[in-house]
């Protein structure tokens, strides 16, 4: 008998074979995503070109940016002809271009800290994994923060402090028993502190020191487009959240003054408003109260972010399922309570990312105040330095540096919020 | 709201206007309605009596008295003696202009990079997402800026066509393209009627292939319909639509006026001029960058499987997109780009940075300027955006209700 | 109720309002600080320095109105405003005084309510264009692209002279005058128009100056002064005077140099002694301390020293004083007798 043994049986696999060079590794990535079709080689070849034209054109001019020169002619100078930048022109007016050209230059410090400090009160409200009990020191930030830029007595910024920290008692204590005796009631409260306080603190202005006083009109530079966007989005989302209820509520003479206020807002350019606060709205305030133009800015862009901001928390009312309106009524939770403790919470959770977009629009926004002759970022590069002979004909360098610190600050927090939308992203898709 | 059974009917007492929830709405009201009138009135009075202690008052009479000024575009008669209210129609128009231009031009920029964020293509899509990112995140007003003095540095001025050896060359010889504006050549008939006639002609020459073309699609839509056989129709079509016009052309004689060098600038050709280009361009390549964005959403918002059912049924991948992807993204690209519409027109306003008339520039501008008129001006100007804006609102609306899911 | 809300929140603001009520001279005492609204930037009349300190001869009579008043040069807020904001921000009371190259026209002092207290820069709308193009008259200039600041009185005095003259021109209007040079620079117009002293200040500050002609033909009168707000004469008075005394010190021979001397005591000259205060009670008479000119005088110097020191011969803007040399020497400027 012949011994019947199985003469080749494989007891393991056979290793894969390498795949085949243009099916894999860098070739066929190429293949897949440059070269998939003629049209998209087509497109592909047109892209090299288009950023091959746009890198010559830059990258040389950068690199042989001057960084020191005391005027363009000089700067033109050095170079001799062959294409550069004169970055010259940042280093000796970054002061200018980050503060404005009146804002006491060894004073920069206090708003640096206070810019410091954003972060630090931002951070509990931007990640909420943060311990919450930073959000004291948001709560505490404006005040801190209009002391170090504005500067003088310490007694302005305390005593709204006072009265704010009076208010929160009054709503505290009285909150339990009905929200608008609490709400109206802490209103009344902070301004009757305010009041008499202001009768008690001696006059705020200090002209010398470390903590002197400085004029909003002295503000100026990429500080204010900060300011401006911090202050009015920050103020704009309680007139916000109010406006979007009002608009959604079943009171028609609530309703209808909530919309014709958005409505018209909306309908209209920022630039117009600002003309408003620039040449109008002094008329409205009673005569002698000279509310500074800075003050009157604010109040305009805050309104108009604040329709905008409606509209967004509309949208995030309006797309909570009514089972949870009807389950809020089924408590018998009153408007107050059932909007506190169970609609806005979610509402302005579906918001948010609105809200930023929102935010980043207006901040931009803040550019505009250069028009109605506000020294901002881009004020200060149209005004006096492309004025001063020194610098006259520096576009480049400057309306880059200008598009470089937007699109730094603006594109940190779109990445903020898409971050944000993933994580709040409960919903299985 | 929580009262569900008849509350008993007692005889009305005052503190049921703030206990009572069928009264307690009207208190409210009532109270909303007293504030704001109180603080309007606030407003108002002391707007007045502002006014009055500088013995100044609220007078439309200027809008009939010249203007004074010149505007350099003008798409209606209008001289320096014309009222400062021709003057407002003059920026008016203007402003529709470009608006009506850049969002033309904003849909394409913005259609073609959306779909192009979503090509196969990593390059591209990089790169488009690099425009979208850079354009949605810098203000305008910087990018009207640049953008502007880009033209201003870049293109020739006129004085560098001059001489025997010039610095600038027009292009092909027939158009200049100069820092002040684009020269074209202007078409014209040798034998025709004049100017606007001409133009009416042209008009329903082309309104009438429009109207054939259609009906030669319909005819093989229904064709196809009956027998499952779409006939070819694009020569048909090719002729419907050029046939005609050719013929007038070679009827009437089509000649060319070509832009020359006279004096300080040129003349002769179709000039469109600088300030609309930089604020045109500005405005469409900045917005298209926000349409981009809506437009990947729209198409990224239609489901996978309607593609792949499409697929299953044997559709073609190019009739896919515009037969099933497309209609249904669509409804959620419209709303969006239709209010990107509307801040085009809004941010139109920042024309006079480049010196274009626009309303901003005239009646918010050089009449505000010249007759002092804050008030009434900014007023005027306010009304004109509010009605534009509430005119695309209402268009936004109309079109919501018409593509309405039909839920059953 | 309501009122004191609101003033109650502002005083939490801080923002600390500046008053506007009928006594503008007992506001700015009160502020201890002079708010002056200037243009944003005019090399030679009043432009801010890489250090942010304002300098011009718009700028050298805020500064001696807020000596007059203040004894304090420094005690100046600039305010810088636009052809737009000028005169609404003097209306509103944002500024107690508006010296920002302004022409005093009829409707601008009568129906839009202001006061012009005095002029200090006699001036004319020019134009300028490249050496190049071979201009030598402003009637040559036929179908040419106009560069014009928007806001000002020169968009309408160009509009009347090429009306006048039967000629074209394409208007392109700037809102700065940055913006316009930019413009011209790079040949986006042919011509820039506006005041000639502004033609001159942006003629010097161009890389090669000599290759910029102005032409010669001043379209329009140009007097640019100080203004105030309608109906505050007292006020009006102080401003008005402290222009003056600067006025009279260049005719008196009064400098920044012989001021200290000649205040010290009364001289031979009766007109300097009522001046500077040694005698008479001038000062008084407006509410201001007797050496309220001599502080006037020597915050920047007489007329003719600011002059020569901001856009005179001697800088780079180089404007001969022409019609703004004193009435002795064939000018107009006259200030009335202190007495």
């Amino acid at each position: 008998m012949v011994d019947r043994t199985i003469a080749f049986v494989r007891t393991e696999d056979v290793p894969a074979m390498p795949p085949p060079p243009n099916a894999a590794g860098p070739v066929k990535w190429l293949k897949d995503n440059l070269f998939a079709t003629p049209a998209n080689s087509v497109l592909t070849i047109l892209a090299i070109l288009a950023i091959y034209m746009i890198l010559t054109g830059t990258v040389p001019w950068m690199l042989n940016g001057i960084w020191e020169a005391p005027s363009l002619a000089a700067c033109r100078e050095v170079l001799n002809g062959a294409s550069g930048a004169c970055f010259a022109v940042l280093a000796e007016r970054w002061n200018q271009l980050l503060f404005g050209f009146q804002y006491p230059a060894d004073l920069y410090w206090r708003p640096g800290l206070a810019f410091l400090l954003l972060f630090l009160a931002a951070a509990p409200v931007l990640f909420f994994d943060l311990p919450r009990k930073l959000l004291l020191f948001t709560a505490l930030y404006p005040f801190i923060a209009y002391w170090l830029i504005w500067g003088g007595s310490i007694f302005g910024p305390l005593l709204a402090l006072v009265g704010i920290v009076a208010g929160a008692l009054f709503y505290q204590r009285f909150v339990k028993s009905s929200f608008a005796l609490g709400f109206f009631g802490a209103i009344a409260t902070a301004l009757i502190v305010w009041t008499l306080g202001g009768y008690i603190i001696p006059d705020g202005e200090i002209a010398e020191g470390a903590m002197r006083s400085v004029q909003s009109r002295d503000l100026g530079g990429f500080m204010l487009n900060m300011m401006l966007g911090v202050t009015c989005v920050s103020l704009s989302l309680p007139i916000g959240i109010a406006l979007a209820l009002g608009r959604q509520s079943s009171m028609p003479i609530i309703k209808y003054i909530c919309v014709i206020f958005i409505e018209f807002i909306r309908g209209v350019p920022l630039i117009t408003l600002l003309f408003v606060a620039n040449v109008m709205l002094g008329y409205f305030f009673p005569p002698g109260s000279g509310v500074d133009l800075f003050l009157r800015v604010v109040i305009m862009i805050t309104m108009f972010s604040a329709a905008y901001i409606a509209e967004v928390i509309r949208g995030g009312l309006a797309a909570l399922p009514k089972g949870q309106y009807e389950a809020a009524d089924s408590l018998g939770l009153d408007y107050a309570q059932a909007m506190r403790l169970i609609i806005l919470p979610q509402a302005l959770k579906i918001s948010i990312p609105g809200i930023v977009n929102v935010a980043v629009g207006l901040f931009k926004d803040t550019t505009l105040v250069s028009v109605i002759s506000m020294f901002d970022l881009v004020g200060m590069i149209r005004g006096p330095i492309l004025a001063s002979v020194e610098w006259q004909g520096v576009y480049w360098e400057l309306f880059g540096f200008a598009a470089l610190l937007f699109f730094i600050v603006c594109y940190g927090i779109s990445q903020y919020s898409q971050w944000l939308e993933r994580r709040l992203a409960t919903d299985h898709r | 709201m929580t009262s569900i059974t008849d509350p008993p009917r007692g005889s009305f007492q005052l503190s049921m206007l703030i206990n009572d929830t069928r009264y307690r709405s009207y208190t409210f009201q009532a109270i909303a309605f007293i504030v704001l009138a109180l603080s309007i009135g606030f407003l108002i009075n002391n707007l007045f009596t502002n006014l009055a202690a500088q013995g100044l008052d609220i007078n439309f009479g200027f809008l009939g008295a010249p203007a004074g000024y010149d505007i350099n575009q003008r798409l209606i008669e209008y001289t320096s003696q014309s009222t400062n209210l021709q003057a407002a129609f003059v920026g008016i128009l203007n402003t529709l202009l470009v608006a009506f231009l850049a969002c033309v031009t904003a849909t394409i920029f913005g259609v073609l990079a959306g779909v192009l964020r979503l090509s196969n293509n990593w390059l591209v899509r990089k790169l488009m997402a690099i425009y979208v990112e850079i354009f949605r995140n810098i203000p305008v007003l910087i990018w009207i800026l640049i953008i502007f003095t880009i033209m201003i540095a870049v293109l020739p001025g006129p004085r560098e066509f001059r001489g025997d050896d010039p610095a600038a060359t027009m292009f092909l010889g027939i158009s200049a393209f100069t820092n002040r504006g684009v020269y074209i050549p202007l078409p014209y008939f040798e034998r025709g009627f004049g100017g606007g006639l001409d133009f009416l002609m042209m008009l329903v020459v082309l309104v009438g292939s429009f109207f054939g073309a259609r009906a030669v699609t319909a005819r093989a839509t229904r064709i196809q319909e009956a027998t499952g056989e779409r006939p070819a129709t694009l020569l048909t079509n090719l002729a419907i639509w050029f046939g005609p016009v050719i013929a007038i052309f070679l009827i009437f004689g089509l000649r060319f006026e070509v832009p020359e060098l006279k004096g300080f600038n040129f003349a002769g050709g179709i000039k469109v001029g600088g300030p609309l280009i930089a604020i045109w361009f500005a405005l469409s390549i900045y917005t298209g960058a926000f349409i981009a964005e809506n437009v990947r959403a729209g198409i990224q918002a239609v489901s996978k499987g309607q593609t792949e059912a499409a697929g299953a049924l044997g559709i073609r991948p190019g009739r896919i997109m515009s037969l099933v992807v497309l209609p249904q993204a669509l409804r959620v690209i419209i709303p969006p780009l239709i209010s990107n519409y509307l801040n085009i027109t809004k941010n139109s306003s920042l024309a006079i940075l480049v010196g274009y008339a626009d309303v901003t520039a005239t009646l918010g501008g050089i009449t505000l300027n010249q007759t002092g008129r804050a008030i009434e001006c900014i007023l005027l100007l306010m009304l004109f955006y509010l009605t534009i804006s509430l005119l695309i609102s209402a268009v936004i609306n109309v079109y919501n209700n018409a593509i309405k899911l039909k839920e059953r | 109720m309501k009122k004191t809300a609101f003033y109650g929140a502002l005083a939490v603001a801080g923002l600390a309002a500046s008053t506007a009520s009928a006594a503008t001279l007992d506001d700015v005492k009160a502020r201890g600080v002079l708010n002056c609204g200037v243009t944003t930037g005019l090399v030679g009349f009043a432009s801010p320095d890489a250090n942010g300190v304002w300098n011009g001869f718009d700028v050298g009579v805020c500064r001696a109105v807020a000596a007059a008043v203040l004894g304090d040069s420094d005690a100046v807020e600039f305010v810088p405003t636009t052809g737009k904001t000028r005169f609404t921000a003097l209306a509103s009371g944002e500024i107690d005084m508006l010296a920002r190259n302004t022409t005093w026209t009829f409707s601008r002092d009568v129906d839009l309510k202001f006061e012009f207290v005095g002029i200090n820069y006699y001036d004319g709308q020019g134009f300028m264009v490249p050496r190049d193009l071979g201009v030598a008259s402003a009637k040559d200039l036929d179908g040419a692209t106009v560069c014009i600041q928007t806001g000002t009185t020169t968009e309408l005095n160009l509009a009347d002279f090429f009306r006048a003259n039967g000629i074209s021109y394409e208007p392109v209007p700037v809102e700065t005058n940055a913006e316009a040079q930019v413009q011209y620079v790079a040949g986006a117009c042919d011509v820039y128009t506006t005041d000639a002293s502004g033609l001159a200040a942006t003629r010097a500050s161009f890389e090669t100056p000599g290759d910029h002609v102005l032409l010669p033909e001043i379209i329009s009168k140009e007097p640019l002064g100080p203004l105030v707000r309608h109906g505050d004469n007292d006020w009006g008075d102080i401003v008005r005077w402290s222009l003056n005394a600067l006025i009279a010190a260049e005719e008196l021979g009064v400098t920044s140099a012989n001021i200290e001397e000649l205040g010290a005591a009364p001289t031979g000259n009766p007109e300097i002694n009522r001046l500077l205060g040694t005698e008479g009670e001038l000062g008084a008479m407006l509410g201001l301390d007797a050496d309220w000119a001599k502080n006037a005088i020597a915050a920047g110097g007489n007329y003719g020293e600011l002059f020569e020191k901001n856009v005179g011969e001697n800088t780079p803007i180089g404007l001969a004083r022409g019609l703004n040399a004193q009435w002795t020497d064939g000018g107009l400027l006259y200030a009335p007798p202190f007495r």
